[in-house]
């Protein structure tokens, strides 16, 4: 059998290609506009904060309950607290990798690749899993 | 021994030339941001990444607590992964379905490492982060032997459909991949290993995939970095759950790396990167020895 690219369902590389081309504008995309967030968040909490004391970082105290979870986290950021935003732009950039996962599910269903739809989804599923709850406490009853 | 900073709750001392400076929020902001700069720099330049020095620098320099490091380091991780995908996508060489097929090990790999950070001692992580990075060091100043040997049809990888091409001045050429069942386990323990210490282990990707599963070196660089935003994810969720993750450090790590990262794949082209790498792997290894015996002595 003669090496080289094989076909599947009718997909060739260069329909691969764009997919992969177009996931990189996506994520490049999700990029910018979290770090604009951040930009934004950082600014605010600076003007504020700017001949302040630095927060404690040596000794590690979990954050407080809205910079914990993304629902909270938006709410106060509704409210222009400035390190809600800039968890909001964190939230941002950690759902660009997600995006782009589920993009790849729509470009292997356009390829009729049903196999990788399915290892894609297993991995939207753990990435799902793993944003959505902390596994500690569903482990843990 | 060194202490890193006084004890003071409100400001954080930097130790140079054994004087201590008071830093105000934002003096502190902008130091860790020129810092993490120089990180994403060098990070892109050697191939080693930015989390690697991000977390030595923010433990070490500044008396960070490695929980806070590790959290930052890991949005860092993501922002230059997905933001220098859009570079190396488009040239054509990434596989992905090989990346597709070993994401699921990386990220089952991340949780874990995830869950296990929270139950290992600081100072444990401290000296498993310095044993990684003696291993990045060695490895990066490595010989590469760019000429892939042709290689014969592997079952498992034709089933999986991951035989692929990468494009040449002279054209395709084709390749085909090999052991995947091993490739997938090198996988697993290198998504612990991210989620462990908040760094994207592209060495030990790159590894997998070409030692492993005998991909040409450049597909097995830029199909690693394709996954290390999705693994980094993975366990940045958990991390965030914890509230390892603040945002007023978080905030001048991501952009600072995210700068010197883009800076550094801008200038790579006429890099001197194997001087570069030497210098580097000797700086690095001597940062991991300083964070093992800080681990090991119990200040981490």
């Amino acid at each position: 059998m003669p090496a080289g690219p094989q076909k599947h369902g009718g997909a060739s590389v260069e329909t691969d290609h764009r997919i992969e081309v177009f996931l990189g504008q996506l994520l490049r995309a999700g990029v910018v506009l979290a770090a604009l967030v951040v930009i934004v968040g950082g600014v605010m909490y600076l003007r504020h904060a700017a001949t302040g004391p630095v927060p404690d970082y040596k000794v590690f105290h979990s954050q407080p309950v809205e910079m914990r979870s993304a629902p909270l986290a938006i709410e106060a950021s509704a409210e222009f607290d400035p390190l809600a935003i800039i968890q909001v732009g964190l939230l941002l950039l950690i759902a660009t990798p997600v995006a782009r996962v589920v993009f790849s599910i729509v470009g292997f269903s356009m390829e009729r690749d049903w196999m990788y739809v399915g290892f894609t989804i297993v991995v939207l599923t753990l990435l799902i899993f793993s944003i959505a709850g902390d596994p500690q406490k569903l482990f843990n009853r | 021994m060194r202490e890193v900073g006084d004890s003071s709750a409100h400001y954080l001392c930097v130790k140079s030339s054994g004087r201590c400076a008071q830093l105000n929020a934002i003096e502190f902001t902008v130091v860790v941001a020129l810092g993490s700069f120089l990180g994403g720099l060098l990070g892109a330049l050697t191939g080693l990444g930015g989390g690697v020095i991000v977390v030595p620098l923010l433990t070490l320099a500044f008396g960070v607590d490695i929980r806070y490091a590790i959290g930052a380091s890991l949005v860092s991780v993501i922002a230059t992964s997905s933001g220098a995908a859009a570079a190396y996508l488009r040239e054509g060489y990434s596989n992905m379905r090989v990346g597709m097929f070993l994401e699921m090990a990386t990220t089952v790999g991340a949780i874990s490492g995830a869950m296990l950070a929270e139950h290992l001692p600081t100072s444990t992580i401290a000296i498993v982060f310095g044993v990684v990075l003696l291993y990045s060091a060695w490895n990066s100043s490595r010989e590469r032997d760019e000429l892939p040997t042709a290689q014969p049809p592997d079952k498992i990888a034709t089933f999986l459909r991951m035989d692929s091409d990468y494009p040449t001045r002279e054209g395709r050429i084709a390749y085909h991949v090999r052991r995947v069942p091993l490739g997938f386990a090198l996988m697993y323990v290198a998504g612990v290993i991210s989620g462990l210490l908040g760094i994207g282990s592209g060495s030990i990707k790159v590894l997998a995939m070409d030692q492993a599963m005998k991909l040409p070196f450049k597909v097995s660089t830029t199909t690693s970095n394709f996954m290390i935003g999705v693994t980094a994810a993975a366990s940045a969720g958990i991390y965030l759950h914890r509230g390892y993750i603040d945002p007023t450090l978080a905030m001048p790590v991501m952009l600072g790396v995210l700068g010197g990262a883009l800076l550094g794949a801008r200038i790579l082209p006429g890099a001197k990167v194997k001087t570069l790498r030497l210098v580097f792997g000797v700086v690095i290894a001597a940062v991991a020895v300083e964070m093992m015996y800080q681990g090991i002595r119990g200040h981490m």
